[in-house]
């Protein structure tokens, strides 16, 4: 799809005294809408970017612990994923600016017969994507996680080519870079509707103003339904909340992230490693799954992933806890992203449902999607994100949420 | 004339006026190979303190050396290595054969000796939590348990009374309400017997609350375990906390708060300083110089950025007199020192607060305390708040006034308890809330005390000329010759009518504003009677000593007929003969003469931008103006970029800088979004948070000196 009219319409807009044209406008300045605007504004398009908080990355994207990982189970995830890593590994070499990226890899250690098993299927799947991730043994994965459990301990996968960066300072550069590149951001205003004509969008009303562009990316997050009910097209995408917390810093000869797959008493997965400034940074799937957009720490959530850290290396008892948060995955009914154009409504685009791996998707995503929007090879980038499409039948299961 | 003995031992106090030297087993440990002796059961900081060293660290970001900040177990600061596990040298005691070393960079963790067991975590059910058991929290506690509510109260030190413990001196008020009169150890120890006559008010030391949770419980480490209380309604007592200032080489060891300083002298007995500097001359500053003096430690001058000290004039006054010089209008421009403190450069400063140029002066010395202001400790009262818990609020935590409002104002909370647990049903008594207003009042305007103009032979003279909620001298003289100017308690006091030189004004005067001049023996020489509590056994009849009037301006040198210990006051009073003409003038002994600044030199333009704002990240102040200036108006968004307010104290030092700077550069504070607030308050270790009972666990902490 190309864009053609924008600048027609933009001076026709500023005769009827309404300077409020845009090519495209994003709802949500986060993890996916904020790469998005930089990439967009990069093709010189006339972006406008509205959230309700004060500034860029304060919803979900402040609460990412700042995994970054191509290995998923399916292919478009796995495309964007490396497409992500792409950009994430790059971004000092091409601009200088530190955003504490690490290639440190990812490990499942695995201490069960049954998810040695799953793995090692989902193994051939990832492989035949290209993924660069293996089988290691015992020893391999206590050099990778010295102080390891090693009882009952069968092995695990490892994929040295994913890594982490720090949400705050990425997502803090896609800002500044997409502000240089002419981006209009309006923060502390908050989207009412989306704005449509009989087929077509029209813009979006916020609490303050209404704004006009043929394109609308709905890049809510958490609130992305709510926002999409206003024209009438219902996402499945619901959001739970995840605990997470960080560490004073210390020295512990944890290269990778660790990602505990066995269930726990009150949780299933965890996952946690030592960041760019050599803090733990943890983050806990609780189980039975909190429903809701609640941001607030409970009291069951530390000593639930002390007790299971702990159990899987025993020295980090001693590492001081500094703070704990909650940040919330907009869950899909299969674990995968809609990210889609829609049909009913001309220039109404979906970027929602990551699932809480916005972090991870957003600048890959934003690529692709400023690719397709401004006519760039938009056939092949359509066919990158084949997998998100909102009419699908949500049946299947991602396997690595 | 007196002089501070410099050859005496320095690090510890060997005697003091108000205060019983401690003492204890003599253990021995080792600090970087060497062996050193210390207190057994002593704060390691203190033990370190004693032998004179004061670099617990260096930084791993930019390898500055490190000393004591807070010495509250709030900032990291003073994190050493003992037994190979990285601790706060301020919160944890040492032990024999410990071997305490010098950190340098990150800390490394090794593995464990041995695997541990997971302990139950307890839930407690109370009907009231009060967090915090100094004045406020533990009058909240007095009004619960007169009514038999079960109450629990949590307090991180060792002992009740919160900073009450390390006051020395005597407090204002009216003697009816707030023990007026009384020194601040002695209110602690009389707040705490009143509620622990309650059985159901449940005490627990030592116990650090770490957060309220949206699940509306309370974690708390108590004994070195974790535990969750769920209270119906919840009391935050907890206190305040020192603001600090942005300035170069603020971050050096030696440069840490007023509160720090009263807990090594006041309650561990150490003497951290030869010649201390205090920026600052509120009620904190002028307090901490005039406990320096009782432990005998010189003070070299007070700062004070205003042009007059903001603390009660009689505070003022009593240090002015004893020699100590008040530095108004200037601030400190710099910290200097190679590796820990060893000067201040001190500039005067114009309307707007701005250094001016050429005014610069320097002035040896090894601590400087800043002294700054507080704030209130209200995390807990904003997460409850969050939590939608009944949360009350009270003293400090609530809004920063004197310890006797504070009482009043945890009355008031408690009553609010009862209210809204449906116990009670009628309204905070009207009159409470009037009584808080006044105890609350900032010092008021100063009104020359009025001359005696009866011809008495024997008569106080009072030096209270600025209107303060007080009146103990009303209170205890027998001859009722003592009265406030008008109703109000804010009134000044004055004398008329009979005195028989009884002293009892004299003796329970907080500022020690009143001298008795006895003509009744002697016309031409007449006694002057002087209190006195610096120290014990420096003064006996027949010595010489230097006589100063309120502004510590020398007057004659006099002879000391006797000095009279009322020991039950800890307080001496110095009859000296002194000419007639100058015995209504002389209100103190002078101690010293102020130390001459040098000029200062090599100032450079711009130096205030290498101030450090967070010192647990090291960023400085040119880093936040840049942001700022940036645009950026959010502080979570100025946290994310910069780091400010991501380090072990969670902001606490930094949010008051950051909040100076922003109105230093002309913005509207009230474009401002605030820091979000999260657990956990302060850092704990994942095997205390689940109970986990290993060999290798950090030595017993949460504790406070107790030897």
């Amino acid at each position: 799809m190309k864009v053609r009219t924008s600048h027609r319409k933009a001076a026709a807009g500023a005769i009827f005294k309404n300077m409020n044209f845009y090519d495209i406008i994003i709802i949500g300045a986060g993890s996916v809408g904020t790469p998005l605007a930089m990439f967009l504004a990069e093709k010189k398009k006339k972006v406008l970017i509205i959230d309700s908080l004060p500034s860029a990355g304060q919803g979900q994207n402040k609460a990412a612990i700042g995994g970054i990982r191509a290995t998923h189970s399916d292919g478009s995830k796995i495309k964007i994923g490396l497409e992500s890593i792409e950009i994430f590994s790059n971004w000092k070499k091409k601009t200088g600016i530190d955003i504490g990226w690490m290639k440190n890899g990812y490990c499942f250690p695995i201490y069960g017969e049954h998810d040695e098993m799953m793995l090692k299927e989902m193994l051939k799947v990832q492989q035949s994507h290209g993924l660069n991730i293996r089988w290691i043994n015992k020893k391999e994965i206590v050099k990778l996680a010295p102080g390891i459990n090693e009882k009952d301990l069968r092995g695990g996968t490892y994929s040295p080519d994913d890594g982490s960066a720090s949400p705050l300072l990425a997502l803090n550069v896609f800002y500044e870079y997409a502000l240089k590149s002419g981006a209009i951001f309006k923060f502390n205003e908050k989207v009412i509707s989306i704005l449509k004509g009989k087929n077509i969008v029209k813009g979006v009303l916020t609490d303050k103003e209404k704004y006009f562009a043929p394109i609308v990316v709905n890049a809510a997050g958490a609130y992305a339904r709510e926002i999409s009910k206003t024209v009438d097209i219902d996402i499945p995408v619901m959001p739970d909340c995840h605990e997470a917390g960080i560490t004073e810093p210390v020295l512990t000869g944890i290269k990778p992230m660790i990602v505990d797959i066995m269930p726990g008493l009150k949780s299933k997965n965890y996952y946690f490693y030592s960041n760019s400034e050599n803090q733990i940074i943890f983050c806990l799937t609780p189980s039975p799954a909190i429903w809701g957009d609640d941001r607030d720490s409970t009291s069951q959530f530390l000593p639930e992933i002390s007790q299971r850290m702990i159990q899987l290396i025993p020295k980090l008892a001693n590492i001081k806890v500094r703070r704990v948060w909650r940040g919330l995955y907009p869950m899909t009914p299969d674990g995968f992203p809609i990210v889609d154009f829609s049909k009913r409504l001309k220039g109404y685009v979906l970027a929602a449902g990551m699932c809480g791996q916005g972090f991870m998707l957003g600048p890959g995503l934003g690529k692709v999607l400023s690719n397709i929007i401004a006519g760039d090879k938009p056939k092949e980038n359509r066919a990158r994100i084949k997998g998100f499409e909102l009419n699908r039948k949500f049946e299947g299961q991602e396997k690595l949420k | 004339m007196l002089i501070f003995n410099q050859n005496l031992p320095m690090n510890r106090i060997k005697s003091h006026m108000i205060l019983p030297v401690k003492t204890g087993k003599k253990i021995k440990f080792t600090f970087d190979g060497k062996s050193l002796s210390a207190y057994d059961g002593e704060i390691i900081s203190s033990a370190l303190f004693a032998n004179g060293i004061k670099i617990f660290s260096y930084h791993h970001k930019d390898k500055s050396p490190q000393g004591i900040f807070c010495a509250n177990g709030q900032c990291s600061q003073c994190t050493v290595m003992v037994d190979g596990l990285a601790v706060k040298a301020c919160v944890n005691k040492i032990k024999a054969g410990m071997r305490v070393e010098t950190l340098k960079g990150l800390p490394e963790i090794s593995e464990l000796e041995e695997e541990g067991k997971f302990g139950e975590i307890e839930e407690i059910e109370t009907d009231v939590l009060i967090i915090g058991g100094g004045p406020s929290g533990l009058s909240a506690a007095a009004e619960l348990g007169k009514l038999n509510i079960s109450t629990l109260i949590v307090d991180d030190k060792h002992k009740l009374g919160g900073k009450l413990v390390l006051q020395t001196h005597k407090f204002f008020g009216s003697v009816e309400d707030c023990f007026a009169g009384t020194r601040g150890i002695d209110i602690a120890d009389k707040l705490e017997e009143q509620v622990r006559a309650y059985p159901a008010v449940n005490i627990w030391l030592n116990c650090e609350c770490v957060g309220v949770f949206s699940d509306q419980k309370v974690g708390a480490l108590y004994n070195g375990k974790y535990f969750l209380i769920k209270p119906k309604a919840l009391i935050v007592a907890a206190g305040a906390r020192e603001k600090s200032l942005p300035f170069s080489g603020n971050t050096l060891p030696g440069v840490y708060g007023a509160g720090a300083f009263q807990t090594l002298v006041n309650r561990d007995l150490i003497k951290p300083s030869k010649k201390l500097f205090i920026l600052g001359a509120g009620n904190v500053g002028l307090i901490a110089a005039y406990h320096a003096l009782q432990a005998g430690i010189e003070v070299v001058g007070i700062a004070e950025a205003m042009k007059d000290a903001g603390g009660y004039k009689v505070h003022l006054d009593k240090i002015k007199r004893l020699g100590v010089p008040v530095y108004t209008s200037h601030t400190v421009l710099a910290a200097k020192g190679k590796k820990k403190l060893e000067s201040i450069v001190l500039s005067r400063v114009d309307k707007n607060f701005k250094p001016i140029a050429g005014s610069e002066k320097t002035f040896e010395s090894d601590t400087l305390l800043v002294a700054v202001g507080l704030n209130s400790v209200n995390e807990f009262y904003k997460q409850a708040e969050k939590a939608r818990m009944k949360v009350f609020i009270c003293g400090d935590a609530q809004e920063i006034a004197e310890a006797s409002a504070a009482m009043f104002s945890g009355k008031i909370a408690a009553h609010k308890v009862l209210k809204s647990l449906g116990i009670m049903r009628e309204d905070v008594p009207k009159f409470w809330s009037e009584k808080l207003n006044i105890l609350k009042s900032k010092p008021g305007k100063i009104y020359p005390n009025k001359k005696n103009t009866k011809k008495n032979s024997v008569y106080p003279i009072i030096r209270c000329a600025q209107e303060i909620p007080c009146n103990p001298c009303v209170t205890v003289c027998p001859k009722k010759s003592i009265k406030l100017s008008g109703p109000s308690i804010m009134k000044n006091p004055e004398f008329d009518g009979e005195c028989v030189g009884c002293l009892k004004c004299l003796l329970v005067c907080p500022g020690l504003a009143i001298t008795i001049v006895d003509r009744r023996k002697d016309k031409n020489n007449p006694f002057v009677y002087i209190p006195f509590e610096i120290e014990r056994d420096k003064i006996k009849a027949g010595d010489k000593v230097s006589i100063a009037d309120t502004d510590g301006k020398f007057l004659q040198s006099a002879e000391v007929i006797h000095v009279k210990d009322f020991s039950a006051e800890n307080t001496l009073v110095i009859g000296v003969k002194v000419a007639a003409g100058i015995a209504d003038l002389a209100a103190s002994l002078k101690l010293y003469d102020a130390q001459a600044p040098q000029n200062a030199l090599g100032i450079k333009d711009g130096i205030e931008d290498s101030a450090i704002v967070c010192r647990c990240e090291k960023v400085t102040a040119g880093d936040i103006k840049k942001v700022l200036r940036a645009g950026v108006r959010d502080m979570n968004r100025l946290k994310a970029v910069t780091r400010a307010g991501m380090g072990s104290c969670g902001g606490k030092t930094c949010s008051s800088i950051i909040m100076a700077i922003i109105r230093s550069e002309g913005i509207n504070p009230e474009e401002i979004t605030d820091f979000t607030q999260r657990p956990l308050f302060v850092e704990v270790p994942f095997g205390s948070l689940c109970n986990y009972e290993s060999a290798d666990k950090p030595s017993e902490s949460g504790g406070w000196s107790d030897f």
